[in-house]
């Protein structure tokens, strides 16, 4: 293995973080708040760390393999978490460690899940960090290293592939890192989007811009106690949408931007996608409508918590918890699938649903016509038997991964709901739960064990298993 | 630049290689997904899987934005095909491998114009090319010419007690009374661009420019010329050896080919009427001693292994033959073979990416003076450029000794109509001029890229 390249990458991106980190230090000397030394602290540990690496670990052998491409993602967000944990210690706005790894962990996976219980008296530095990490998270630290550092390596879809979501990754153009450009670009021009859409519905400048952070890299962090609930209905309305665009697979941005309108709209994800998330609205908006006085409060209720959770963001503009059953449990297996592969939400992802159900389909045909020979085909191509194989093998990695950690949480003295709800919650990157860790709740009382599984295990969910799983593992450490 | 590359076999695969370290958007087109999945492994580029003549995997590719497209797939046909369909979907210039000697015949203009092909290439034919150059001229390992022969850099490997060994470039000139300028040194695994200072030792792999009877003189003067070779073997009768028997047999060389195959050593009689033809396993040791092997002047082994070509090459060059040529299409055999002392090695795919990089940078630049042709020299490490100089240049009608040329940089001809000029530090660039650069670690695209 190429270990001086994988620290090469690691020190550059200790560097971005140094300068990432600029962002909520000005904000903090906007407001004239004394957190801005714990900014400015952890910029210098990130660069006095960061800047002796990469001269130690300059090399002439740029090649990398697949394996360095997992091992270095792992290493780059756990560092990333670690570093990005300071602010919140030195600051002594979270005086824990282990707190603040937790919410720093879940901030940049995108969960939103967070062991704060009075939001509302934290800095605005501090806040904005938090809702930033999310913005970050979202489309990868590494992809974004990729995209402003002149060409590390040839072979960075190694680094691509390991850092981006869903079972196929492919280039939208031929060079790695315009593809990291072109991506990045469109989740800006977006975020810019919902800002100014957000500023012209009446919403505070920063908390616009926190709320956007949270929406585009669908976290969930808010700055309120009671998340939306408090903006008015146009404002909740923005958000729902935008929650959706985020959910949408990034390369389907760029065919409307060449033009490829019908490779767009022929997009089978796309319609599971907007398929699943009406039919859920329409059956949360029949079962909660008794709840509620009014069916336009209804709708606004349903369409903001199905699109919150199917692109697990997270954000909460009612308390869900006291909703009836069904709309729980759909909401519950809304965690499950997520939303679109390739775009900044987390869960199984949709791509993965529909090739699993289109190979239980071969199988029954299979098993009635034992001679028949059936290609799986999806968004118009024939997939190949490699790309099932590893969806499958996924999905199982996928559900021993959740049971162990559903397993260990249930040393805790909470209910099965709260228990499975939070494990659900954190391994697709949703945030809140139901019972104890429902959007009214927080993850503030769970023991210091079960914050580090639940960190481990939202990573576990961001990175898709594998880098985090290989990283454990000897022989990628092994010089054979 | 957008190039569109279609079929990634062993010569698709290196022009890729060198393609995208040029920095240029790569598209790759393959029909087998094996071979995708590979390349999208190793280099920055998009791979498209799908047959290269089909509109719809062409529409994918975005052929109408590609300003280059190549076809070098394994069949003739199907490169013409899917350049044919390429043009006409919009892409700028196409490129297609013909190799088949029925279509390189007269035919091949007119199909070329039919078909709108910017360049067709038959590295087959190159490699005859430079392999029948180097019989010509066995004391050289390798010849590049330049500007339709004017001009020639001759690569030479300073035997073991040569004159040369210990001379300063400065004392050549005075010594030997010849113009040949030495421009590029390979010593172990350094090259170096020498200037006046620099001795030469035995055991350098040297390159230099001079017009062509220089070059014999100061061969005849250091006592190592040697004729053409008269008496030729080839092994194997592939594409290549049939081309090259046809070159070696009008410049009335004798030539016989060893084949293994029957139906193809027939279909060789019928060409090659004048060449011997022998049907067995050139491996076999005793079969080559029967045929001569002793008595040989020079012996090419062109069979389609490269592993294959080496042994025989090594058995040949203990036999005592004087001049021993390899095909080595694998760099890393190649480099290989090198250290097993087989000084001529040919590689058909690197010949052919050297022409296609040469197109697309002349492609690139398209104003001014640019590149006429490139020569990756010294494996690769180095660069050997010929540059038309257009009017408004900035380094014309200045002497080359004020020039403030950047390191590493030599400018080692200048052709001037049929005059060629070895350049000394009074003579100037004259608008029309051909300028013959060499380079080593950068990647020059014009003529005005040599001064600071």
């Amino acid at each position: 293995m190429n270990r001086r390249m994988v620290f090469y990458m690691l020190s550059h991106m200790l560097e971005a973080t140094a300068v990432m980190l600029i962002l909520p230090l000005i904000v903090s000397v906007i407001y004239n708040e004394r957190c801005f030394w714990a900014f400015l602290i952890t910029i210098g540990i990130a660069l006095l760390v960061g800047i002796p690496m990469s001269v130690m670990s300059r090399t002439e052998n740029h090649v990398i393999y697949a394996k360095e491409g997992f091992v270095t993602v792992a290493l780059a967000w756990i560092a990333l978490s670690a570093v990005g944990a300071f602010p919140f210690v030195i600051s002594g706005e979270i005086p824990s460690y282990v707190d603040a790894f937790f919410e720093t962990v879940s901030g940049f996976t995108t969960t939103g899940a967070s062991i704060l219980t009075d939001i509302e008296s934290m800095s605005r530095g501090i806040l904005f960090w938090r809702s930033f990490t999310h913005w970050i998270g979202g489309m990868g630290v590494l992809v974004f290293i990729m995209a402003i550092v002149p060409s590390v390596t040839d072979r960075s879809i190694h680094i691509l592939r390991a850092e981006m979501p869903g079972p196929i990754i492919g280039k939208l153009v031929p060079k790695a890192r315009d593809t990291a450009k072109i991506l990045y670009l469109i989740y800006i021009v977006m975020t810019a989007a919902e800002i100014i859409m957000l500023l012209i519905g009446g919403m505070p400048l920063f908390d616009s811009i926190v709320h956007t952070f949270g929406t585009a890299g669908t976290g969930g962090f808010g700055i309120k106690s009671d998340s939306i609930a408090g903006y008015s209905p146009h404002l909740q309305w923005i958000i729902t949408i935008f929650m959706f665009l985020f959910g949408v697979n990034f390369n389907l941005y760029y065919l409307l931007l060449i033009r490829k309108f019908k490779t767009v709209y022929k997009s089978e994800e796309l319609w599971c996608y907007i398929c699943l998330a009406l039919i859920s609205v329409i059956a949360v908006t029949i079962n909660i409508y008794p709840m509620y006085r009014s069916f336009s409060e209804s709708v606004r209720a349903a369409a903001f918590q199905v699109s919150s959770i199917i692109t697990t963001t997270g954000y909460a503009t009612a308390d869900f918890n006291l909703w009836p059953e069904l709309s729980k449990a759909i909401l519950l297996l809304l965690m499950f699938t997520g939303a679109c592969a390739g775009s900044t939400a987390g869960g199984f992802k949709l791509s993965r649903v529909v090739l699993l159900l289109k190979m239980i389909r071969r199988e029954v045909k299979h098993m009635l016509h034992p001679r028949s020979v059936a290609a799986v085909r999806f968004e118009g191509k024939k997939v190949d038997e490699t790309v099932l194989n590893s969806v499958r093998t996924y999905l199982g990695i996928y559900a021993v991964s959740f049971c162990a950690v559903f397993l260990i949480l249930s040393f805790e003295p909470f209910d099965i709901e709260t228990n499975l709800s939070a494990a659900a919650a954190c391994f697709n990157n949703v945030g809140p739960g139901f019972g104890v860790v429902g959007p009214t709740g927080s993850y503030a009382d769970y023991s210091a064990v079960s914050k580090i599984v639940l960190s481990v295990a939202m990573l576990f969910g961001r990175l898709e298993i594998y880098p985090m799983i290989f990283v454990l593992s000897k022989s990628a450490w092994s010089k054979k | 630049m957008r190039i569109i590359i279609a079929g990634c076999g062993k010569i698709g695969s290196n022009v890729l290689n060198s393609l995208t370290s040029e920095g240029h958007d790569v598209i790759a087109l393959d029909a087998d997904s094996s071979v995708i999945e590979e390349i999208t492994n190793i280099y920055d580029v998009m791979a498209i899987c799908g047959n290269c003549a089909d509109c719809e995997t062409l529409e994918e590719a975005g052929v109408d934005k590609a300003e280059l497209f190549l076809a070098v797939t394994g069949s003739d046909e199907l490169n013409m095909l899917s350049c044919f369909i390429a043009k006409k979907m919009g892409a700028g210039h196409t490129i297609a491998r013909i190799r088949n000697p029925e279509y390189n015949d007269r035919s091949l203009g007119f199909m070329r114009q039919q078909l709108d092909l910017s360049m067709s290439i038959n590295p087959e034919l190159l490699a005859a090319r430079e392999l029948f150059n180097v019989l010509k001229l066995p004391s050289a390992v390798k010849i590049e010419s330049f500007s339709r022969r004017n001009l020639e850099m001759i690569e030479m490997r300073l035997k073991e007690g040569s004159a040369l060994d210990g001379v300063k470039l400065s004392e050549l000139k005075s010594k030997y009374n010849t113009k040949v300028l030495i421009c590029v040194v390979q010593r172990g695994e350094n090259v170096y661009i020498p200037d006046g200072n620099f001795v030469l030792q035995s055991g350098d792999k040297i390159g230099m420019t001079a017009g062509h009877t220089e070059i014999q003189k100061l061969m005849k003067s250091l006592g190592i010329l040697r004729k053409q070779s008269k008496n030729v073997m080839i092994l194997g009768g592939s594409k290549t050896s049939y081309y090259l028997s046809k070159m070696l047999i009008s410049s009335g060389a004798s030539v016989k080919i060893i084949e293994r195959d029957l139906e193809r050593c027939n279909a060789l009689c019928e060409n090659l009427p004048q060449a011997m033809i022998i049907h067995g396993d050139g491996a076999q040791q005793e079969l080559l001693l029967e045929e001569g092997l002793r008595s040989l002047d020079a012996f090419v082994a062109l069979t389609g292994m490269d592993e294959e070509n080496i042994l025989i090459s090594i058995y040949a060059a203990a036999n005592s033959v004087p001049k021993v040529i390899s095909k080595v299409n694998r760099d890393e055999l190649a480099l290989m073979a090198e250290r097993l002392r087989l000084d001529s090695i040919v590689s058909p795919k690197n010949i052919t990416s050297d022409i296609i990089v040469s197109y697309a940078r002349a492609l690139e630049n398209s104003m001014g003076s640019n590149v006429e042709t490139l020569y990756k020299i010294m494996d690769g490490r180095a660069e050997a450029l010929e540059f038309n100089v257009h009017q408004g240049s900035k380094i014309t009608d200045i002497p080359l000794k004020d020039l403030q040329l950047k390191s590493n940089i030599l400018i080692a001809g200048i052709i001037r109509g049929r005059k060629t000029i070895i350049p000394g530090g009074d003579d100037v660039i004259m608008h029309g001029d051909k300028v013959i650069v060499i380079a080593r670690d950068q990647r020059l695209q014009d003529l005005s890229d040599i001064i600071k």
